[in-house]
């Protein structure tokens, strides 16, 4: 699972869950993989992300990713930031762990990649 | 890419090892997905770098093809264990780094995908065993996720439902092409050794 599925992911479908947002990221194991740059692809994936949910998951996996805190401006221009979007977005991935529910510290197992989302029917 | 190279290609996806009848799943045929794909590439150019979702990808048959016609990422959302550990398999065979899979219900798919993807396809269950209804459910969601358009494979012979059925929530939608669905005897209640299915390649637009 990269960290961009990550930004994707809550939990706010569980019963009596009013944002389920960001969920914390439990690592077991974890590679660093090697992905080809489509700098126009970044650009265009950035303004779909919760900046703040992809600063605390880079923390959370101890990866420190050099991100400034607040999204910079004319981000399409500058290649140096979007190869660091780049690299925590996507070359980052979780194999083995579990994404947590901030609110209800329900589990979701990520096993071999494919997080578990999947909820049992009396949680909805 | 040409379109037989992509069947080919196709052809080393593994598919289910023991298909689910409640789950309705039958493996999509190789010709029908490069078909299908090549189709929605080169018409229309919605793959190559597009962000794409495949509901139901099952061991990922759409969704190797979607990421072999360099989409810039594809999504695969799949309810079931067994096929999403062949669809791992697979994506490690074919070394892509261009692909995603989620387990989940499709029914149930994280909120902040909506309107996250330029391109949704699916073969979705046809809706005709337990579970009737499931194929408009999909499509449905496909409408929610797409912000431009949606391919999806039908029986032709409920395509009236499904125009008013698109219509009806606003949208555009042609029949692209019929097909021939070739099922290989999949059930013990199959009693021919395969039959020929009519099928519609359904494009909807957001």
């Amino acid at each position: 699972m990269k960290l961009l599925t990550h930004n994707m992911l809550s939990s706010k479908c569980l019963k009596n869950v009013n944002v389920g947002y960001p969920l914390s990221i439990k690592v077991e194991e974890m590679i660093t993989s090697v992905v080809d740059f489509n700098p126009e692809f970044i650009a265009r994936i950035i303004p779909k992300l919760e900046w703040n949910a992809l600063k605390q998951a880079v923390n959370e996996v101890g990866k420190d990713s050099c991100l400034p805190n607040n999204l910079i401006e004319n981000f399409e221009n500058d290649e140096d930031f979007l190869k660091k979007v780049h690299h925590v977005l996507l070359e980052i991935e979780i194999v083995n762990g579990c994404l947590v529910c901030p609110e209800t510290g329900r589990s979701f197992p990520i096993n071999n990649g494919i997080p578990n989302m999947l909820l049992n029917e009396d949680e909805v | 890419m040409k379109l037989k190279h992509l069947e080919y290609h196709l052809s080393n996806v593994s598919p289910f090892e023991k298909p689910k009848i409640l789950l309705e799943q039958y493996v999509t045929p190789p010709h029908i997905a490069a078909y299908m794909l090549h189709h929605i590439q080169f018409e229309h150019g919605d793959i190559t770098d597009k962000i794409v979702a495949d509901l139901g990808c099952g061991t990922g048959c759409l969704t190797i093809g979607t990421a072999t016609l360099d989409a810039s990422m594809v999504y695969g959302f799949e309810i079931d264990s067994d096929a999403l550990d062949i669809f791992q398999e697979n994506m490690q065979q074919f070394e892509l780094t261009n692909i995603e899979a989620i387990r989940c219900d499709i029914l149930n798919i994280p909120r902040r995908f909506e309107n996250f993807f330029d391109t949704v396809i699916m073969n979705p269950p046809f809706g005709t065993k337990h579970n009737a209804g499931i194929d408009m459910e999909f499509l449905k969601i496909g409408m929610l996720l797409s912000k431009k358009a949606i391919y999806s494979l039908h029986k032709s012979s409920t395509r009236k439902f499904v125009k008013k059925f698109v219509e009806n929530l606003g949208c555009k939608v042609e029949i692209v092409a019929e097909l021939k669905y070739n099922l290989p005897s999949t059930y013990k209640f199959h009693k021919k050794d395969s039959v020929d299915i009519e099928v519609d390649l359904v494009r909807v637009l957001i």
